[in-house]
């Protein structure tokens, strides 16, 4: 609780700093908020407190908000001069961003529907905001309008769910529906079901699973570059988490019902995700479609259901914000100088920016998978997890849909490096260099010593 | 001691790292990395007892939620491809010091990285460090090849890349299956070699790790990537893929697929030795007809490797010690030939060898060290090439009379385009383009002298090489025999 509640203030205080015009004062002020919350999530290590059966700060709870904070912080660290370009009142983006930021803990550690709600509003609705914010871009305001629409789209299909859920059990809380899960195991009534099946479909368009991931690469193309940052590991991670709570958890007894359908839909998302990459010309639309691709992979852990999920998940997830925020980082670098942001404007870096074009090499190398990056690990555990059920062929198709992966990754890598671009040198702001150095050691040791995460949930 | 093994793997990549930062005298201190890599090897060598039991091991714990151990020791086998990384590495950066690559640093950087995934491929007793080797292995000759590589360099190493990883994802796939079937849940080599898998099983698992090794050796039909990318790659990445890369793919299948499925060798070996003998006969006709040396010796050696690969899967000591030195000889052949065709395409910018011609005139000492290079390649006794395709052929022989009809036309197929192709280079009338050509000198005869007495030594006395890997060679077969008859 304290988590949120900092995060809170901190938010309501980079407000009143703006209302004062102190803007230099904002980003300390934020990133001295996002520590101490840090502090309180290390600091409730281990004592799993529950909030009047509506939140449980279990370390599930507690490794993903750190996740979602450091991801956060992470971002906040990109803003320099980011957004003084578009207006004048920059506090706002800080609010909104931490506003969907404490929406984020909440969906990550909700024991009760009624806060899974409002803290998937609380993300959304921020997010809506955010990804519409530049008032004047054409792109933008189509982003947010979509992504408003399919959102509320969706939360409609999760409430509905969870009313027929609230029929069929008489309770919002996941302890009560699972305990009558168990208990009826034979007769659950029929209103179930459905509710189950129309909450899989609001999460997967929360997460961006295919057939529901078509608002995904426009309203990414669309929004500002750092909120689409934002939006593709932070409040992707956080809707994950939020799936993963609810269907791992509450929903286990009925996995032989609603594992089927989920693994149509890992398919589809795997392949549509990797192929539609494939042939795109833009970087950033090559990243959106990407993370539909790597929804696919975690959507795995949900598949087989084993004790090790929610480590597995936490790996990936971390393993694929931090390789998507260098992606992002060096994106906003390129454009900044170059204007564009298709695969050719990145031609040269590697002489340009040498660090910048190594960081990506790294990012690119994790998010295709290849070992001694974190996102070898987090594959190759999904795949392990998968196999130990013996459904050798969804690895086998997922090994071909990786191999498509790699082809993309590495366009980039070969723009960066082999083909020769203009010949002016891109600075790297320090806190880029901070980031970019950070993400790039943090995903290499989750690739060579994954062991500091695999044992902490 | 079993520390010297952690600072034979390790050393390459700290070398790797400081190499990287030192600018233009990056040549200078990857040599004197590498030479301390090769005593090192040197010392090992000598301290080791030729018999079949593995030494120098590593065990630490890595992941241990998950069964993995940083286990690595050397046996004879291991110690043969051991050998020829360290020998070759440091020959290859010598022979890289004349040419003239933009950054350096990062390029002899690249190699020493190249270095340690070797390494660990060859010593691994852990599955799963093997796959981590196989693939750190890869990563830095790409982008060798795609930096520092010809015209077409990103095409072409785009295929080479995907096919590789492509090969190794199944791999890992065989790899994941066989640790959820392992009781102990880990990756150990001895805990695989104990499995009892039904053949059907076998027969699927011994595709996934075949695939990948063909790709990597390569056989056919698995080796289309192979001719452009030697021709696109630079000297160094060229020499780095064909002398000790595609070693991997051999010593692979000796470690990993023979002992491990060996039903599933039964049933699938004989085609892999059809594979391969197509192999040998339709790179050798498609040699003859090159009109590029480069490209030549890049089908030749398709040719060279799909006789190690039949000798392996006739599964008798003959093959297989045949294989073992042949896998030191192809390596020290191979390279010498490309380094020459370097030296040639550097002065003259060309490879082709309708516009050469007569370069023996001018440069006499250039045309020995070369002749014995081909002779070590066209296996004329008293050469290297010589001991190991003769043990090669009579271990094919003792499978089948008929695969060893076509894999013996490699020997006479080889020795008719390589001395043709030295005929239209060496020999003959010198040209406008020829005639003022410069002889070897300063690092160049330096390292050719390096490889022609390797050559010569190798093919007089074999007899330590042999010698090495021999207990080792005689335990895997028995092994793999015991296990069949127990299937049985």
């Amino acid at each position: 609780m304290n988590i949120i509640i900092t995060i809170v203030v901190t938010a309501l205080a980079v407000l009143y700093a703006g209302l004062f015009k102190a803007t230099k004062a904002l980003l300390p002020l934020t990133l001295v908020g996002l520590l101490v919350a840090l502090g309180f999530c290390v600091t409730a290590w281990d004592t799993n407190t529950i909030y009047y059966g509506m939140m449980q700060m279990n370390n599930f709870a507690i490794a993903f908000s750190s996740l979602l904070i450091l991801g956060t912080a992470f971002i906040f660290l990109l803003t320099e001069n980011y957004f003084a370009k578009d207006s004048e009142n920059v506090a706002e983006y800080y609010t909104l961003i931490l506003f969907a930021l404490s929406g984020g803990v909440m969906m990550v550690s909700y024991t009760n529907l009624s806060m899974l709600f409002i803290g998937l509003e609380i993300m959304s609705v921020s997010s809506y905001i955010l990804a519409g914010i530049r008032k004047n871009n054409f792109a933008s305001n189509e982003a947010s309008l979509k992504y408003f629409l399919m959102g509320a789209f969706s939360t409609g299909f999760l409430l509905f769910g969870i009313t027929l859920i609230y029929g069929a059990t008489g309770s919002f809380s996941l302890g009560a529906i699972n305990s009558y899960l168990v208990g009826n195991y034979k007769m659950v009534s029929p209103l179930f079901y459905p509710g189950v099946i129309l909450m899989m479909i609001g999460m997967c368009f929360k997460v961006g699973a295919a057939p529901f991931h078509f608002w995904t690469p426009d309203v990414y193309e669309g929004s500002p570059s750092l909120i689409t940052t934002f939006m593709s590991t932070v409040v992707k991670t956080a809707a994950f988490a939020a799936f993963i709570r609810i269907f791992a958890g509450t929903f286990a007894p009925l996995h032989d019902f609603w594992m089927p359908p989920l693994m149509v839909i890992v398919c589809l998302t795997l392949f549509i995700g990797n192929v539609t990459a494939l042939f795109q010309k833009n970087f950033k639309r090559m990243l959106a479609y990407s993370s539909i691709s790597h929804v696919g992979y975690l959507l795995f852990s949900l598949i087989t259901l084993t004790s090790t999920s929610n480590n597995n998940v936490l790996l990936y997830t971390a393993a694929y914000t931090f390789a998507s925020i260098t992606a992002f980082a060096v994106l906003i670098l390129v454009k900044q100088k170059t204007g564009g942001d298709d695969f050719e404007s990145f031609n040269g870096l590697g002489k340009r920016n040498p660090l910048a074009a190594l960081a990506l090499t790294v990012a690119m190398l994790s998010l295709a998978g290849i070992p001694l990056t974190g996102g070898f690990m987090g594959k190759y555990l999904m795949f392990l997890n998968v196999m130990n059920q013996y459904q050798i062929y969804l690895v086998a198709f997922a090994i071909l849909n990786a191999l498509v992966g790699f082809y993309y990754y590495l366009r980039v890598v070969v723009a960066m490096y082999f083909k020769e671009g203009a010949d002016v040198l891109l600075e790297t702001p320090v806190q880029y260099k901070v980031v970019l150095i950070l993400s790039v050691i943090i995903t290499v040791i989750l690739g060579v010593y994954p062991s500091v995460i695999l044992n902490l949930i | 001691m079993e520390q010297v093994l952690l600072l034979l793997i390790f050393l390459p990549l700290v070398a790797a790292l400081i190499t990287a930062f030192t600018g233009n005298a990056a040549k200078h201190v990857a040599m004197v990395f590498a030479l301390a890599s090769l005593a090192i090897t040197a010392a090992i060598a000598c301290q080791f007892t030729p018999d079949a039991s593995k030494q120098f091991v590593v065990n630490l714990p890595w992941i241990q939620s998950l069964g993995i151990n940083f286990h690595a020791g050397i046996d004879g086998i291991s110690l043969i491809t051991v050998l020829l990384t360290n020998v070759l590495v440091p020959i290859i950066i010598l022979a890289s010091y004349q040419s003239d690559y933009k950054k350096p640093a990062s390029f002899f950087a690249l190699i020493l990285f190249m270095q340690a995934g070797l390494l660990v491929v060859f010593t691994a007793m852990d599955a799963f460090l093997f796959y981590i080797g196989w693939e750190a292995a890869l990563i830095p000759i790409y982008f060798i090849c795609a930096i520092w590589g010809g015209k077409d360099r990103v095409r072409v190493n785009m295929k080479f890349f995907v096919y590789t990883i492509g090969g190794s994802l199944f791999m890992l796939l065989g790899i994941i299956y066989l640790y959820l079937q392992n009781p102990a849940h880990n990756f150990d080599i001895q805990a695989f070699y104990q499995l009892s898998l039904d053949p059907a099983q076998q027969g699927w698992i011994f595709w996934s790790f075949f695939i990948a090794f063909a790709i990597k050796m390569p056989v056919f039909p698995f080796h289309t990537w192979q001719p452009d990318t030697y021709t696109e790659a630079p000297a160094g990445g060229t020499m780095l893929l064909s002398g000790i890369m595609l070693k991997m793919g051999i010593y692979g299948v000796i470690r990993w697929l023979l002992p491990i499925v060996p039903a599933g060798v039964q049933d699938w070996g004989t085609t892999a030795i059809v594979l391969s003998v197509i192999g040998i006969v339709y790179a050798s006709l498609i040699a003859f007809t090159q009109k590029n040396a480069k490209r030549l010796v890049a089908y030749s050696s398709i040719a060279h490797v799909g006789l190690i690969s039949a000798g392996i899967f006739a599964l008798n000591t003959q093959g297989m010690q045949g294989a073992m030195i042949q896998m030191l000889s192809h390596g020290i052949n191979v390279v010498g030939l490309f380094f020459v065709l370097d030296i040639i395409s550097s002065r003259l910018k060309t490879n082709t060898i309708s516009e050469l011609g007569g370069i023996a005139k001018v440069a006499p000492k250039l045309a020995i060290a070369f002749l014995i290079i081909v002779l070590g390649t066209v296996a004329l006794p008293g050469t290297n090439g010589f001991i190991g395709e003769f043990l090669l052929l009579m271990g094919v022989y003792q499978f089948n009379i008929w695969a060893v009809v076509f894999a013996g036309l490699t020997i006479i197929f080889g020795a008719v385009y390589m001395l043709r192709m030295y005929q239209h280079v060496m020999l003959g009338k010198t040209n406008e383009l020829t005639i003022g050509f410069e002889d070897i000198r300063g690092t160049e005869t330096l390292v050719l002298v390096i490889i022609c007495a390797l050559i010569i030594v190798l093919g007089v006395y074999p007899k330590p090489i042999l010698h090495l890997s021999e207990a080792s060679v005689q335990q895997l077969l028995e092994q793999v025999n015991q296990k069949l008859t127990s299937v049985k």
